[in-house]
């Protein structure tokens, strides 16, 4: 008997090893540990052995069954591992198969832009104004300290809806707009953003283009505060090692003025084809506001001051993107838009 | 204002190369704008004599010349028609390298060639700088020019151009002595005034011309000087290089001279053939009505009554600062000459140049203003200049009508101020020190300085333009960057703003992209858009100078920019668009000055969604557009409007079109664009397109979201299928279901729609999934069934709605 159960633990060992898939297995479980099984038939004769022979048999039978069983176990286990690889390795997809697409449509690259500058602003605590594009004469020149009849108007030739109304010609008319509903609240930090329009048509003008006027009136503001505000500005838009020179200008309602370089984006100021070998790409206007705009829009000039600027949008998103001609900003073709 | 740089350093000391100056100018506020260097590339050239012509033997056209050069004689073949013996004219080298290109030696039908001669347009000047005997063919110089002299040096073109960008105060900077104080200022070298002495004849100008003056406010001072024994001639070489240098075209000796002195000192001058002024007399008064003059330019023209002119008693003669009268322009035939010096009203002058679109150098600089302190420096200078160069005679004396003098103004300059203004505090000393350099007069007191700015700089009127000298001189550049200090500030984005980016962002979520188009429209655009006549979008904004008919009105509607968007691009072979344009639109308002302005949102979609290799693509049909609003709406949430069928928008399909209603309002519409507006923008496909106002929709947003509590109780679903007339519409099944399902009915859902065989025609099957839950209990059956069957019922009472099973 003996024998015959280490026969059994033999013939089962030997033919785990070789089984190759779990149905053979599970055959090999049935024929060797079944009711009907080979150990089960063994175990049957266990009534014919003597007293003494019974529990060292019975030990021995549990002992093949326990091998067997583990045996089984274990193989089942290989089994089911490499059945799970090979499942695996059938499932293979081509991953180099291109993506299910979405449908995602574009800010337009001027939205981009304005949305990146409003966001500098705000950081810095300034408010968002929006003041009509169909403006009177009086904010978009007089409150602004253009004389009647000056030359300065023509800077900026202007498209007439009826006499005195005008299309504005810049978004500076923000400040007096502003200002006249806050005096005499300060500290005021506004930026107003927005389309503006000239009787300009040309590669270079659009009659329609964007730009974002920003002042901040408080006690105390200086030039140097001017300086200060649009170093920072300009560092967060086109970068850290970006520098800023300022140049004496003319606009009626600041002074001193000033126009604002900063040194060129594509070359760092070495001089190349985009700044024209100057190093030096003009990029706002600006200056301290003057006292006859404080005064007439209800801040008294002794008591505040205040600097100003303006920044022409589609100008910073040209340089942004190396965009090399402006009227695709307005032609909306998709295939450029997608870029964005 | 070109500016000569030899022509300058005549009247300032400059250390400094021109482009170092060109700098230094920049940046203290007189921008330079570019180095112009007109000898440039004009070495070679030497004036030579042509001592023989002899016919070419092999070619009529050419002859072949010996060139004296004074070093040599050059044999030299031309086909210039205007050659003679004894000519001085300029002769490129060989070597010589021309815009047309390099000389070498060359052999011309067998004969050789050691040079070119040279006409102005040979050599890259504008023919327009050069007398008109000169403009065509190779140029001739007087038979006593040497020879062998460089063409640079004989031209005056061994010069340096700086061309300045003036801003519209610095009037002063028009004219080089103007130009040459600006430069003291910034080198601190010396001014040196030109001196002024007139020579002249013991006639006397009393009672040789009378000057009225009928309007004092817009001519504050006349001046006038007569000359006598005039011969007109062209003016010396070195006058006429100046001119040309700063832009001018030399004429003749008398002419010449007024511009010379309007260059030098700014001051326009207007000189008159004296003998054509009836009575002698000068009346400066407004034009009469109906008046009207032959200008210089041959151009009859007529005046308003705004208008200055300058007249005899017979006549205008000039329109005052802007152009001279014909009838007495100076001409060969001139012995007698009156110089007229004078000051205009800027703004009369500039309306005026403006009205008759007639802008001068002299309108230019009258607009701007002037000094009026200058007029009889500058008449003066002019009779100097005459009398040097031999062209006339000065009678003695001027006649000088001043009726409103102009002092000096004396304004107080704060340092302390100026300290606050710029930022850092700049030394007493040196503000006294920039004053100084400018020009100005500095008196010291208890409270600052009191400083005389002189009349020539009438842009500064007040402390801040004093303070803005200071600034610049002592250089922006040198002043620190600092932040602002005082009370820290809120910034953010109100409500409307913050929404406005939201729907942006939702629409790109979308798959819709965003353009920006111009606000200008077509008035054609009108009827492109299928609008009737008497549709109240025709009330238009309409621009009164626009630059094209394309420009003429303000947009009233957005569609038109997502139509012509669509149709560019599909004129591009672009395919498959979905845009949308955030904006304001125009509307005029009756009895207000301003039009109002809305914010708007408009959309459209053409063609077929994106697709790839699993995914076909789907038509961007009206439900498409349509679950775009209702995410927008889900997004603001914005959950009381409502969607219903709109028939008569005439740009768009009638069967195919809603309105956008919120609170009863219409504030949109959806739909699919009329075939005849797609037609006209030439697109071929479909489009479907909404447009809705933004600012209802910014009002309508819901307030903060709230949570409600996740259901606990298990849900029981049913569907219910009818069949009901094709013409019923969805809403009207979800609301009778809403209505008779009451409180337990938690959501609706479409999920088959269904029309053709085995439903009759004109009807449609219509398929919906209830889903009815409870907050506090799970539902029984019963209950459900009886919720369902008042369903079925209601259905089948008021819609004749057929059950299915």
């Amino acid at each position: 008997m003996r024998q015959k159960l280490e026969s059994i633990r033999n013939d089962a060992l030997k033919e785990i090893s070789v089984a190759s898939d779990l149905s053979q297995v599970n055959d090999i479980r049935v024929k060797f540990l079944g009711k009907k099984g080979e150990l089960t038939n063994v175990l049957r004769g266990m009534g014919a052995l003597s007293a003494d022979e019974r529990p060292v048999i019975g030990q021995l039978a549990n002992e093949v069954r326990e091998s067997i069983e583990r045996e089984i176990e274990q193989k089942m286990s290989v089994l089911r591992e490499a059945e799970k690889l090979a499942q695996l390795s059938r499932e293979t997809i081509d991953v180099t198969l291109p993506g299910r697409p979405f449908q995602i449509g574009k800010r337009h690259p001027l939205t981009v832009v304005l949305d990146e500058i409003k966001e500098i602003f705000l950081g810095l605590g300034f408010e968002i104004a929006e003041t009509p594009e169909v403006e009177v004469d009086y904010y978009n020149f007089e409150a602004l300290n253009f004389p009647a009849d000056h030359p300065a108007r023509d800077m900026q030739d202007s498209f007439y809806i009826s006499p005195g109304v005008l299309l504005r010609t810049h978004t500076s008319g923000t400040q007096p707009r502003v200002m006249e509903k806050r005096a005499p609240y300060i500290p005021l930090k506004v930026i107003g953003p927005g389309r503006v329009y000239r009787r300009d048509d040309d590669a270079t003008h659009s009659p329609m283009f964007h730009q974002i006027e920003g002042f901040i009136i408080d006690k105390n503001i200086s030039f140097s505060d001017l300086k200060g505000t649009l170093l920072v500005v300009v560092r967060q838009m086109f970068g850290e090692d970006r520098q800023i020179r300022l140049r004496p200008s003319f606009f009626p309602f600041t002074e001193p003025s000033a126009e604002v370089d900063v040194s060129c984006i594509m070359c760092n100021g070495a001089g190349c084809r985009v700044c024209s070998n100057t190093g030096w790409l003009e990029i706002l206007g600006a200056g301290m506001i003057h006292p006859n705009v404080l005064k007439m829009s209800g801040y008294d000039p002794e008591e505040v001051t205040g600097f100003a600027f303006g920044l022409g949008v589609e100008r910073v998103a040209m340089l942004k993107y190396g965009i090399d001609d402006l009227r695709l900003l307005f032609d909306n073709d998709k295939r450029f838009l997608a870029q964005f | 204002m070109r500016v000569s740089y030899k022509w300058l350093k005549e009247y300032v000391d400059i250390p400094v190369s021109p482009e170092e100056l060109a700098e230094k100018m920049t940046m203290t506020g007189v921008a330079v704008e570019n180095i112009e260097y007109p000898g440039r590339g004009l070495d070679k050239i030497v004036t030579g004599r042509i001592e023989s012509i002899s016919p070419h033997p092999d070619a009529d056209k050419l002859v072949f010349c010996r060139i004296n050069i004074g070093s040599e004689v050059l044999q030299v073949v031309t086909g210039a028609p205007n050659v003679r013996e004894g000519q001085i004219i300029l002769l490129a080298l060989v070597g010589a390298t021309l815009p047309g290109g390099k000389i070498t030696k060359a052999k011309l039908r067998g004969v050789e060639s050691f040079g070119m001669l040279c006409s102005a347009q040979e050599m890259g000047l504008d023919p327009k700088n050069f007398p008109p005997d000169q403009q065509e063919g190779i140029l001739e110089f007087a038979a006593d020019t040497p020879l062998g002299v460089d063409a640079r040096e004989l031209l005056g073109l061994d010069d340096v151009v700086l061309e300045l960008e003036l801003t519209p105060n610095r009037a002063d900077c028009l004219s080089m002595v103007g130009v040459a104080r600006e430069v003291s200022a910034v080198l601190g070298t010396k001014v040196k005034m030109p001196e002024i002495k007139v020579g002249e004849t013991s006639e006397v100008i009393d009672g040789q011309v009378t000057v009225t003056i009928n309007n004092p406010e817009l001519c504050g001072r006349y001046v006038g000087r007569l000359i006598r024994n005039v011969k007109i001639e062209p003016s010396p070489v070195w006058m006429q290089h100046r001119l040309q240098a700063a832009g001018i075209r030399p004429i003749s000796n008398i002419v010449d001279v007024t511009n010379y002195v309007l260059m030098e000192l700014g001051q326009p001058l207007h000189a008159f053939d004296y003998d054509k002024l009836r009575d002698h007399a000068i009346i400066v008064r407004k034009a009469k009505p109906g008046e009207k003059i032959y200008s210089l330019d041959d151009v009859e023209r007529e005046l308003s009554t705004e208008m200055l002119v300058i007249a005899d008693p017979a006549r205008p003669v000039a329109i005052a600062g802007v152009m001279g009268g014909l009838d007495t322009e100076i001409t060969g035939e001139t012995t007698s000459v009156l110089i007229e010096s004078a000051y205009f009203n800027p703004a009369s002058i500039h309306r005026t140049s403006k009205t008759l679109a007639l802008q001068s150098e002299s309108s230019m600089r009258f607009a701007k203003g002037i000094d009026p302190n200058g007029c009889l420096l500058a008449a003066n200078r002019a009779c100097q200049l005459i009398q040097e160069m031999g062209a006339g005679e000065n009678v003695k004396g001027a006649v000088d009508n001043f009726p409103v003098p102009r002092d000096n103004a004396v304004i107080r300059l704060r340092p302390e101020r100026t300290a606050l203004i710029i930022g850092i505090e700049v030394p007493a000393s040196q503000i006294r020190e920039i004053m100084i350099k400018l020009g100005f007069g500095v008196k010291e007191d208890g409270e600052g300085f009191l400083v005389e700015v002189p009349t020539r700089r009438g842009d500064i009127s007040a402390e801040i333009d004093l303070i803005e000298e200071v600034a610049r001189l002592f250089g922006y550049n040198n002043i620190p960057t600092t932040l602002p200090e005082g009370a820290s500030s809120e910034g953010r984005k109100t409500i409307a703003q913050t929404v406005t980016d939201e729907v942006i962002d939702v629409m790109t979520r979308c798959g819709l992209t965003e353009i920006i188009t111009l606000s200008f429209m077509n008035p054609r655009v009108l009827d492109i858009l299928n609008l009737p006549a008497d549709n109240p979008l025709r009330e238009v904004v309409t621009v009164e100078n626009p630059l094209s008919e394309e420009q003429r009105i303000l947009r009233m509607t957005m569609l038109h920019g997502i139509f012509d968007i669509m149709s560019r691009n599909t004129a591009r072979k672009n395919k498959d668009l979905a845009f949308f344009e955030v904006g304001r639109i125009f509307t005029p308002v009756e009895g207000e000055k301003l039009p109002k302005e809305t914010l708007t949102l408009a959309a459209g979609v053409m063609g077929r969604t994106k697709s790839g290799w699993q995914t076909g693509a789907a038509e961007m049909d009206f439900y498409y557009l349509k679950g775009v609003l209702e995410t927008l709406m889900d997004t603001l949430n914005i959950t009381r409007y409502n969607i219903a069928p709109e028939t008569a928008n005439p740009t768009f399909h009638p069967g195919r079109t809603a309105g956008i209603e919120l609170a009863g309002n219409v504030v949109g519409v959806i739909g699919e664009v009329h075939p005849n507006v797609t037609d006209n923008y030439r697109l071929s496909e479909k489009v479907l397109a909404l447009q809705v106002n933004l600012e209802e929709l910014i009002s309508a947003v819901g307030g903060a979201r709230k949570y409600s509590q996740l259901p606990k109780y298990p849900a029981i679903e049913r569907d219910i299928a009818i069949v009901v007339s094709k013409d019923v519409l969805s809403a009207d099944v979800n609301r009778i279901i809403r209505k008779n399902a009451g409180q337990l009915l938690e959501s609706i859902s479409l999920f088959d729609l269904y029309e053709g065989e085995q439903i009759k025609e004109g009807y449609k099957s219509m398929a919906f999934a209830l889903k009815f839950q409870a907050p506090d209990r799970t539902l029984t059956d019963e209950e459900v069934n009886t919720i369902h069957e008042k369903i079925q019922k209601a259905l089948q009472d008021s819609l004749g709605a057929e059950l299915r099973a």
